[in-house]
């Protein structure tokens, strides 16, 4: 059993835990992930890891409530337990030879570019941020990336704070007035992402991006969270969740991400607490 | 009395039930049954069942015991050499190995000693009151990786050597491939449960959650341990490469399976499992076996095995082959899978079946020469595709080994196909690291399995053994 330390809510929908898994913590770099099950007949859930304190012996987690499980866990209270945590696992995000660098996140995608702008910003890179939400509500951890950016751009879609529309739209103008960025980090929902790799891949900006698939194991094992990266079978859990924006198959991951929404719509409604709870 | 020339046959639960439960298939011998089996039993000077036995039970002795009516006894002569004889009595294809040494079988069918172990094992677990705890008495800890039958068998022998085990699992539960490959009808976790239970009171410890080569390095065991042994079998699923392998429906049998069993997907569990109507399971072994038949208690209507060679050359168990005909299993044999077709309708981007698997595309063969390994060699036939409709593809066409402890440790040499190289004893290219099972063989049986942690066993005492002096 794990401990929940901590627990702040983000927005309505995005709540933030750490959790103390001391091995986890020891080893945990930015990029990496974990996987948790909430009791003991739940389901594995993977959940990038968006935060650790290696001296405290805790790892952060960022949720948004988005089916059954992650509801389930929202409503556990810091004092109490989680099933099982698992990790670090993945390959950990490599800023080797980044001095310039863009990371652009979206939506609770933010909670996992964080840690990695935050790195980059300890070794020495200039940071830029742009950082997009639905809408003003929706904002999570601006102030924390203000500190770690050289320069923070905040979009929404409705225009309700900062900036109105896409994360693309001040990608493209930023590579269009000069800005030359090693690297493009780009993590967010799918359709963010292939949206983003369509304006750098015609640029020819580098561009990484984070897969977050659907997963069992997350070890190597079941081989579930397959995904198609330049013509081949690549695995999220040992050969990511990183990859090169430009090689992956984004409309065939779409299609995979929505293999069980009509289960996981059925869990949801069919549960009484969770519904009171998405009130 | 005249020897009874077939063997005794096993009681099965009956087909039109067993389709929709998850209960056992097969529900043992009782005491008669079982008596009667180990009177078909010569007890003949060569022993050579002993030798078809890749942990070298003493078989003979054991079937004595049962036809003497000590089944007590009979069970510790087993125990003698296995730590997990209640699944060995389920899982081993005895009919390549003991069972086809057996000197009966060469006039008669061979003694069924799969089932009399299975008998031994099963009455053990439901008489012996025998809760005598164990303590380790050699000052030494040896880490294990893995809960699968590799490392179940190595931490039982060294355990019972006396040595102090501690066991580390990836995943929340123990038991490897037992618990999340194999299903519940063919070696219910109950019984897997139990073997773990007395591997417990031998005294090894199990530590779940934790994955080495990721949570804790194999170099950081060695800091902390005397010898580790790396039993992290199976890993990466294979794909064959054809066209359609990213439609949603498709799984590899680790994933299917592990969904059903591990995750208990068929008891209503958190877990989601497609319920298909048809399904393809591509690949001829026992996981494909067991993935067919998993399908079909799901509520497959049509579940269709595709393999590229005939009947004959099916390598999964012969019993659960018959099992799976007996359940209604549709055999496509000499079908080689050329692409699987998906959904798509071109005027409704929203249609929520676009992306989903229709059917899959098969080339006919015929069987050619024998290749390497003496199988012989499918040849398509040119034009002979044509469509199986199916909802769902499940591919059991073997995995490639974990690649977290090569990516970890790369100062252990692995062979050009990312296996674990060792000696004879299982011993890996540096002091005090030793490997067995599918990590070194790649996919295999569970009897394989469990030898190579049971010899790796003997090595690491012999190591530790001479170390001290």
């Amino acid at each position: 059993m794990f401990k929940i330390v901590s627990k702040r809510k983000l927005n309505s929908t995005v709540t933030m835990m750490e959790i103390y898994a001391p091995l986890v913590a020891k080893k945990a770099q930015a990029g990496q992930f974990i996987i948790l099950r909430v009791n003991d007949d739940g389901e594995r859930i993977p959940l990038t890891i968006a935060g650790f304190d290696r001296e405290a012996g805790t790892v952060k987690i960022i949720f948004q409530i988005v089916g059954a499980t992650t509801a389930l866990l929202n409503i556990k209270n810091a004092g109490e337990y989680i099933q099982d945590f698992v990790g670090p696992l993945g390959c950990a995000t490599r800023i080797d030879g980044i001095s310039k660098v863009c990371i652009v996140g979206g939506g609770v995608g933010c909670a996992i570019a964080l840690p990695l702008a935050q790195k980059l910003h300890e070794a020495g890179a200039e940071v830029h941020s742009i950082i997009g939400f639905r809408n003003k509500d929706l904002i999570i951890l601006e102030d924390e990336f203000k500190r770690c950016s050289d320069k923070l751009t905040v979009m929404t879609d409705d225009g309700s704070y900062g900036g109105k529309g896409f994360v693309t739209a001040p990608l493209e103008e930023a590579i269009n007035s000069g800005e030359n960025y090693d690297e493009v980090f780009a993590i967010g929902p799918l359709i963010m992402m292939k949206s983003v790799v369509a304006v750098t891949k015609q640029k020819k900006v580098p561009t990484t991006v984070s897969m977050n698939p659907i997963m069992i194991d997350g070890t190597g094992m079941c081989g579930g969270c397959r995904l198609t990266v330049g013509g081949n079978i690549k695995f999220a859990c040992v050969d990511g969740p990183d990859f090169n924006g430009f090689d992956v198959d984004f409309d065939e991951a779409i299609v995979r991400s929505a293999m069980y929404k009509e289960f996981e719509a059925r869990a949801c409604k069919n549960c009484n607490l969770l519904k009171s709870e998405v009130k | 009395m005249g020897i009874q020339p077939k063997k005794n046959i096993m009681p099965v639960q009956d087909p039109s039930e067993r389709i929709h439960n998850f209960n056992e298939v097969a529900l043992g011998y009782r005491e008669e049954l079982a008596v009667a089996e180990a009177q078909r039993c010569l007890n003949c000077k060569n022993r050579p069942c002993v030798e078809g036995c890749p942990i070298n039970i003493s078989i003979p002795d054991f079937i004595s015991e049962i036809r003497n009516g000590n089944f007590e006894k009979a069970y510790s002569v087993i125990a003698e050499s296995s730590s997990l004889p209640a699944v060995c009595g389920r899982v081993c294809p005895q009919e390549t190995q003991c069972e086809s040494k057996c000197t009966l079988g060469i006039k008669f069918e061979p003694v069924a000693i799969g089932r009399l172990e299975r008998f031994v094992a099963d009455y053990h677990n439901s008489n012996s009151k025998d809760t005598i705890k164990r303590h380790t008495t050699i000052n030494k800890k040896i880490a294990v990786v893995g809960s699968g039958p590799s490392g179940l068998a190595c931490a039982g022998e060294l355990a019972k050597k006396g040595y102090q085990v501690t066991v580390f699992e990836a995943l929340h539960k123990v038991g490897g491939v037992l618990i999340y490959g194999i299903p519940e009808f063919r070696l219910p976790k109950s019984i897997v449960d139990k073997e773990i239970e007395s591997l417990k009171s031998y005294g090894v410890q199990f530590k779940t959650n934790i994955v080495i080569g990721k949570t804790i390095t194999v170099d950081e065991l060695m800091e902390e341990y005397s010898a580790v042994f790396i039993g992290t079998g199976a890993g990466l699923p294979k794909f064959m490469g054809i066209k359609g392998e990213g439609l949603n429906g498709v799984y590899s049998a680790n994933e299917f399976l592990t969904r059903a069993n591990l995750m208990k997907a068929y008891a209503n569990s958190s877990t989601p499992i497609m319920q298909a109507k048809n399904v393809a399971v591509i690949g001829g072994g026992n996981v494909a076996m067991d993935a067919a038949r998993t399908a079909l208690r799901l509520g497959a209507e049509n579940v269709y095995i595709v393999y590229r060679r005939s009947m004959k050359e099916l390598p999964a168990r012969k019993e659960e082959i018959e099992h799976a005909e007996e359940e209604g299993i549709q055999f496509e044999l000499l079908r080689n899978p050329v692409e699987i077709i998906g959904y798509t309708n071109a005027d409704n981007q929203r249609d929520n079946k676009n992306g989903y698997v229709k059917g899959l595309k098969v080339r006919k063969c015929v069987l050619g020469e024998p290749d390497e390994r003496g199988r012989r060699r499918p040849i398509e036939i040119e034009n002979s595709e044509y469509v199986i409709d199916v909802d769902c593809v499940i591919e059991a066409i073997g995995t490639s080994p974990n690649p977290l402890i090569k990516n970890t440790t790369p100062r252990i040499k692995f062979s050009d196909n990312n296996c674990i190289v060792v000696d004879g004893a299982g011993k890996t290219s540096e002091d005090g690291i030793y490997a067995g099972g599918d990590a070194v063989t790649g996919a295999a049986t569970v009897i394989l399995a469990m030898g190579a942690g049971k010899a790796a066993a003997i090595a690491i005492d012999k190591y530790l053994s001479k170390a001290n002096k």
